[in-house]
């Protein structure tokens, strides 16, 4: 049994192959090292810059002062963070709950999704930072507020991807479902629902993203201080006080957390994904 | 034999919106326990009629029976039928088991319950080992047998199939057709076998029913007088074999001549 195989292993590979191979490694290593490497190129540039033009710290602080005052004001800015983060996770919670329950409405008629879908995009096309203010005014409660604002950011991708990824089921499958006397739940269930898991799982990429963003510009239109203010609060206090370091501290806590919830939800996404579908299997040629 | 009748159409006629008249005229009787090709070039209406039967799409002139279906609750005839598309038609995301479990689990049959009769379908043909897989893991024969296996899991009567086999290559082909038949024997099943092919119709089939474009209507009704089971390659070289591949291809092409172009 086992010798065709055998003799199949002892072919050594030809020139092209063999340069398949290294340059597969060599993109391996590439993908972790590159980015590393500019990284630190750029970190290294920005101190010799600011220490070549004598730059004052309260117009751009070096690198490490960045971190000094990352570690000093830790216990300040991770609570802005955590409050910054309740808004984000309600806000895209609700993006998806609202998102998909909207969807599914629109897959079950279609005089809904004609009448409705037009609000879904103004919301959407709609600056949420011209409609902050006004959301402020109607509704007392600045959470509430907050998370209406970052809402509003976050549901349309996770509405329009899964409205699409509803409507995309195999037609033959739903003419099988049919000839069973599948029910409607049953349908939506079994076909609907799963097909449009990649769909919503690109919207939820987006949305996770864009929930952090919708907070943040909310946070900035609030303004108000106090306990349990979030980062963007922090920024706008810290410029008052000409306090550049922490303005630099705080915008890299952001852009930390926006790439953590990424990776979480490319995790999420390949968790559901990578047994069946297109966009998570690895090809051999 | 005296064998009953399954299923009767009747002048049945179906005009669509856009105008189009797929089908003109056809009447049908299926036996019991026969297997019925319709064959035809595309635009013939085969499909459409299919689709009749399984009563995924209403006919606008004619009648269809049921002369020996039980009725159900509701007071529609209980057809049991299963269709198997051209297309394996999985649901990627489940595995085989899965897949062929669903006719069942449709009706309210748990996993559990649903556990030996699953088996015993994916046994059928020849998948047993495959259970825990996902679609992509297999071949396109491989999956056409997934889809076969799924649609005799309900233990049908009738069993609609629309060019199931049209997609693979010859070899694979050959080998499914050799196991239909295998199956069509065992189960007692009666088959509507939709496909363009005269080889393949006359390889399986007892009876042949040629079908012609604009409008859809049919030709020719041939009888292919063989029994079963045909033996592979000695009844393709047999006097039946050809004979009903001659006739059914001299149906075809008149049927052609008269009508306009392909």
């Amino acid at each position: 049994m086992a010798t065709p195989l055998e003799n199949a292993a002892k072919i050594p590979l030809d020139p092209v192959e063999q340069r398949k191979v290294r340059i597969a490694r060599n993109e391996r290593i590439g993908r972790w090292v590159l980015p590393i490497i500019v990284v630190v190129l750029t970190i290294v540039g920005w101190d010799l810059f600011c220490v070549i033009n004598e730059v004052p710290h309260y117009v751009i602080p070096r690198p490490g002062r960045i971190l000094q005052v990352l570690i000093e004001d830790w216990s300040l800015l991770i609570s802005s963070l955590g409050a910054t983060l309740v808004i984000t996770f309600s806000a895209l919670t609700l993006a998806i709950v609202g998102g998909v329950g909207l969807a599914i409405l629109f897959a079950q008629s279609k005089w809904v999704e004609m009448s409705f879908f037009p609000y879904a995009i103004i919301l959407q096309v709609t600056p949420i930072i011209v409609i902050a203010p006004l959301i402020f005014i109607y509704v007392d409660s600045k959470f509430i507020g907050l998370l209406i604002c970052a809402w509003i950011v976050a549901f349309f991708p996770i509405l329009s991807n899964t409205t699409l990824g509803l409507k995309s089921a195999d037609h033959n499958l739903a003419d099988m479902m049919k000839l069973y006397g599948a029910s409607r739940w049953q349908t939506l269930r079994f076909l609907r629902l799963p097909s449009a898991l990649p769909y919503f799982l690109g919207g939820l990429k987006i949305a996770g993203g864009l929930s952090l963003i919708g907070a943040i510009v909310a946070e900035f239109v609030a303004g108000s201080g106090g306990a349990g203010s979030g980062l963007a609060f922090r920024i706008l206090e810290a410029s008052y006080r000409l306090n550049i370091p922490r303005m630099f501290a705080a915008i890299l806590l952001i852009s930390f957390t926006g790439i953590l919830i990424f990776m979480a939800m490319s995790f999420l996404s390949w968790l559901f994904l990578h047994k069946w579908h297109e966009s998570a299997i690895k090809r051999e040629m | 034999m005296t064998t009953k009748t399954l299923l009767s159409l009747k002048q049945v006629g179906k005009a669509f919106s856009n105008g189009t008249v797929a089908l003109q005229d056809m009447s049908l009787d299926v036996q019991e326990g026969s297997f019925v090709s319709l064959l035809g070039p595309s635009g013939c209406g085969k499909s459409t009629a299919l689709k009749i039967i399984a009563g995924l799409g209403n006919l606008t002139t004619g009648t269809m029976t049921w002369p020996t279906a039980t009725v159900d609750q509701l007071g529609r005839p209980d057809h049991e039928i299963s269709f198997v598309f051209q297309e394996p038609t999985l649901m990627l995301w489940a595995t085989v088991f899965d897949n062929v479990w669903l006719p069942l689990r449709l009706k309210g049959t748990t996993k559990k319950a649903a556990r030996a009769a699953v088996e015993e379908a994916l046994e059928m043909v020849g998948l047993k080992d495959f259970a825990a897989s996902y679609p992509r893991e297999l071949s396109g024969g491989m999956k056409m047998r997934v889809s076969v296996a799924r649609a005799l899991v309900t233990r049908p009567k009738l069993l609609l199939m629309d060019e199931p086999f049209a997609a693979l290559d010859e070899i694979t082909r050959s080998k499914l057709n050799d196991d239909l038949l295998h199956l069509w024997q065992k189960m007692d099943w009666t088959v509507i076998f939709v496909t363009h092919s005269v080889f393949e119709s006359a390889y399986l089939s007892d009876r042949i029913v040629v079908m012609a474009a604009r409008p859809g209507r049919v030709v020719a009704d041939i009888a292919v007088d063989a029994p079963y089971p045909r033996g592979g390659a000695e009844f393709r070289s047999s006097q039946a074999y050809s004979d009903a591949s001659n006739t059914a291809s001299k149906a075809l092409h008149a049927a052609m001549q008269s009508g306009d172009h392909l």
